[in-house]
């Protein structure tokens, strides 16, 4: 009988609610930011069209918020739930990033929404602008220190261990000084932009094409499309192409797999398409790109990238196709992400855009995919780490709570898939009916009750 | 320096549980107290702009546990496996309820969320009581520091019950009447008018409750951990605690005779307060009680991170709470008052 076992349900209850939060905090940090625009050309400029379309967006980014936080506080306990063994592990240094997280973003974050989401007469314009940008401030705060987090196990440092067998900090500045964070953060930080400025410009080519609440159509499609350019680029260069050397140095075996590269070369190339083949170790149907790897990787045309071959199969990460495709789709979506808002900005400038009817209808419906480009990114990251949970430390099999029962483990994997269907449902229909209703919707008044 | 960690967390436990204790007494009481579609959105406006502020205590404080007794952090984490996991979902279920009402203006859409609202924030007060009364009784802790929990078991205080048994189902009694007493002096705060009156109400008739359920808490304490009074006669400055929680519940009663509403909210605080602290001080230096051998048992010199890492921890964590004092006071601050719905209100 095939027995599921209680390593992999905590594994997939995991990965099953890490993904599906992920989707919300996304959006919350790179509208967060676009907000702040919004609030900024209000001010600027006096026109009441942006703080309409603040107004709108903060609706939005309120019902994001919620289901952020109603699926993210699962994520700070499921360290303790279903990670034990690694929590007592780890937590002499990782409890210092997800405590500072609680005291410096959560408390920040929370409160001052509270003010921007009931205080915009209570505060008057200026402090109504400075609330906006302390939850922007908050919510990228929260994400340096999970990045902090997650970095130390991609690159462990800063730590020494005890004869017990636990982690505990030796340097703090270190912490936050390891090479693996800078570029993570960058990069994940951006990648939360890409997809508020998609979505951004999505709503803006829904509002121009049905000519409903034009004038905040195209107000949305040109703040969404420079911010929408230039984060894009910049995840390709400078931020992907650092995070990309950071594997390379310090987890060579990872970025082997993520190529699919089994046979050491020099000149290595870049593989667009193909199917990495575990059992037979090769790539079949491969379309590549001849010494580019070894460019991309040192720089170098002839330089020797290592192939899989080179490591023990013990060490080798125990999902290469799904980390294979999820690295090449990321990083596939990233390109057409580049050439859609290169050429938005282009049109732009030569003022076609709002007439484009063609390229609206593309802009309307490409908000799905950066939110798999960031979901795959995250794949790419997670899967490659493996079989280590703390890299090189300790092994992802060492580290699940072997006192919870397969049996209770699968009764809360469950109940999060029925709870988080639920919630995702809700979410997409409120949202879509905020959108429908648009900028201009004014709420039924209540009447008043007769004293 | 663990002295020092356990003191921070027990004090910010007990901010949340004064706190966030409110929303969730308003929440226990909202069905019944608030009749109308106006009463309703009175309430969630009173809780509306501080409830997720309120919230943030609790993570702050897991994190915190995380961070200076990870041990204790991954045992009782893992132990309480099934709790603590329908606490999230109830947790998830009171944030919906709150914030997905107002969002269409139908009749049958908002009386589902405000049941959503009301039964999560009734269920999270139980669990949160039984997770009190489980620290208090002691779990089944094995030699490796770990340990299992089912829901129930025999419902009797045996070394390896479940989360609910007798006692612990007491205090979750303790715990419903308490906050429910606490959001009521809140709500009495908050509002005018007949709402005022209601919430008064409840006040008035929860309190020989609170003082009838606290007598016997302390009997049944007394009665399956003794040990717990001997910090008591061994410091005994430490009676400042138990003694400030009863003050605290006369000055319930005194306030609310006199329906001195603030003050009567300051006094249900300064019961919580009190209690708690008595307790954390009778537990020191235990976090975590074996009921299979004492010697198992999670203490603040077993669980704690390393000395480099607390002593770090310490000047981030001062500032912090310094910070997060003032966004609430700030916060608190521009919220003051009572809440009146007008027809063009902001909010819920």
């Amino acid at each position: 009988m095939y027995n599921m076992d209680a390593f992999l349900i905590h594994r997939l209850q995991f990965a099953f609610t890490i993904m599906f939060h992920y989707l919300f905090p996304q959006l919350t940090m790179g509208l967060a930011l676009l907000i702040v625009v919004l609030k900024y050309n209000a001010l600027r400029t006096g026109d009441e069209t942006f703080n309409k379309s603040a107004r709108f967006w903060a609706k939005i980014f309120a019902l994001n918020f919620a289901m952020g936080v109603v699926t993210g506080i699962p994520m700070e306990f499921q360290f303790g739930t279903n990670w034990a063994r690694f929590s007592a592990f780890a937590g002499g240094v990782i409890g210092q990033t997800l405590a500072m997280e609680g005291l410096y973003a959560f408390f920040l974050e929370s409160t001052f929404l509270g003010l921007f989401l009931f205080g915009e007469k209570k505060l008057g314009p200026k402090l109504h602008f400075l609330s906006a940008v302390l939850v922007f401030l908050g919510s990228w705060i929260s994400g340096l220190f999970i990045i902090a987090t997650n970095a130390w196990m991609q690159n462990p440092v800063g730590f020494h261990q005890l004869p017990d067998g636990t982690f505990q900090l030796a340097s703090f500045g270190e912490l936050f000084t390891n090479p693996w964070l800078f570029w993570q953060y960058v990069h994940t930080m951006s990648g939360s932009v890409v997809t508020a400025a998609f979505v951004m410009c999505a709503v803006g080519a829904y509002y121009v094409l049905s000519d409903k609440n034009a004038e905040y159509g195209k107000k949305f499609l040109k703040t969404g499309l420079i911010a929408g350019v230039i984060v894009s680029i910049f995840q390709a260069f400078p931020s992907g192409d650092g995070q990309g050397k950071n594997v390379a140095l310090y987890q060579p075996v990872t970025l082997a797999a993520m190529e699919g590269l089994f046979e050491t070369e020099h000149g290595a190339g870049l593989t667009i398409i193909g199917q990495p083949d575990v059992e037979n170790m090769k790539l079949d149907n491969p379309i590549i790109v001849p010494n580019m790897l070894s460019f991309l990787t040192y720089n170098r045309w002839k330089a020797e990238v290592k192939g899989l071959k080179e490591y023990p199969r013990e060490l080798w990460p125990d999902n290469i196709p799904l980390l294979y495709y999820s690295y090449h789709i990321m990083v596939g979506l990233g390109t057409i992400f580049i050439a859609i808002t290169m050429l938005g900005i282009f049109l732009l400038w030569r003022k076609k855009v709002f007439t484009a009817r063609w390229y609206l209808w593309i802009l309307m419906l490409a908000f799905p995919f950066p939110y798999i480009a960031n979901t795959t990114g995250w794949m790419t990251a997670e899967l490659g780490r493996q079989p280590w949970l703390i890299y090189g430390l300790l092994k992802t099999a060492d580290g699940f709570s072997s006192n919870v029962s397969s049996g209770n483990a699968l009764f809360t994997t469950l109940g999060f898939a029925g709870i988080y269907l639920m919630v995702g449902l809700l979410f997409i229909i409120l949202v879509l009916k905020e959108i429908i209703e648009g900028p201009d919707h004014v709420k039924k008044k209540t009447p008043p009750i007769a004293p | 320096m663990e002295t020092f960690w356990f003191i921070a967390l027990a004090f910010m436990i007990i901010m949340y549980v004064i706190l966030d204790g409110f929303d969730l007494g308003t929440g226990m009481f909202y069905l019944g107290t608030a009749k109308n579609d106006n009463e309703r959105r009175t309430l969630l406006n009173s809780i509306g702009p501080v409830w997720d502020g309120n919230e943030v205590w609790l993570i702050a404080a897991g994190g915190s546990l995380f961070f200076a007794f990870p041990k204790l952090y991954a045992s009782s984490f893992s132990g309480f496996y099934l709790p603590l996991t329908i606490v999230l979902w109830l947790l998830i279920g009171r944030a919906l309820g709150i914030e997905l009402r107002k969002h269409v203006d139908n009749r049958l859409w908002k009386s589902f969320w405000d049941v959503v609202f009301s039964i999560s924030s009734i269920l999270l007060v139980v669990f949160f009581g039984a997770a009190l009364g489980n620290i208090i009784r002691g779990v089944s802790l094995e030699a490796d520091g770990y340990f299992f929990e089912a829901l129930w078991t025999t419902f009797t205080v045996v070394p390896r019950s479940g989360i609910l048994d007798w006692f612990t189902v007491l205090m979750s009694f303790v715990a419903v009447a308490t906050l429910m007493g606490h959001g009521a002096n809140f709500i009495s705060v908050k509002t005018a008018g007949e709402l005022q009156m209601r919430a008064r109400n409840v006040s008035k008739k929860i309190n020989p409750l609170v003082l009838l359920l606290s007598l016997l808490m302390f009997a049944a304490t007394t009665y399956i951990r003794p040990e717990l009074w001997n910090n008591y006669f061994t410091h005994v400055w430490g009676f400042i605690f138990p003694v400030t929680g009863m003050a605290g519940l006369a000055g319930m009663f005194y306030f609310r005779s006199k329906d001195s509403d603030g003050k009567a909210f300051l006094s249900s605080a300064v019961f919580i307060l009190g209690m708690m602290s008595g307790t954390a001080f009778g537990l020191y230096p235990t976090l975590l009680h074996s009921t299979l051998d004492p010697s198992y048992s999670l203490t603040v010199t077993n669980s704690s991170a390393g000395s480099y890492g607390l002593g770090v921890g310490l000047i981030w964590w001062v500032i912090g709470m310094i910070l997060a004092m003032g966004y609430f006071g700030y916060l608190f601050y521009t919220f003051r008052g009572k809440v009146v719905m007008t027809e063009d209100s902001e909010g819920y």
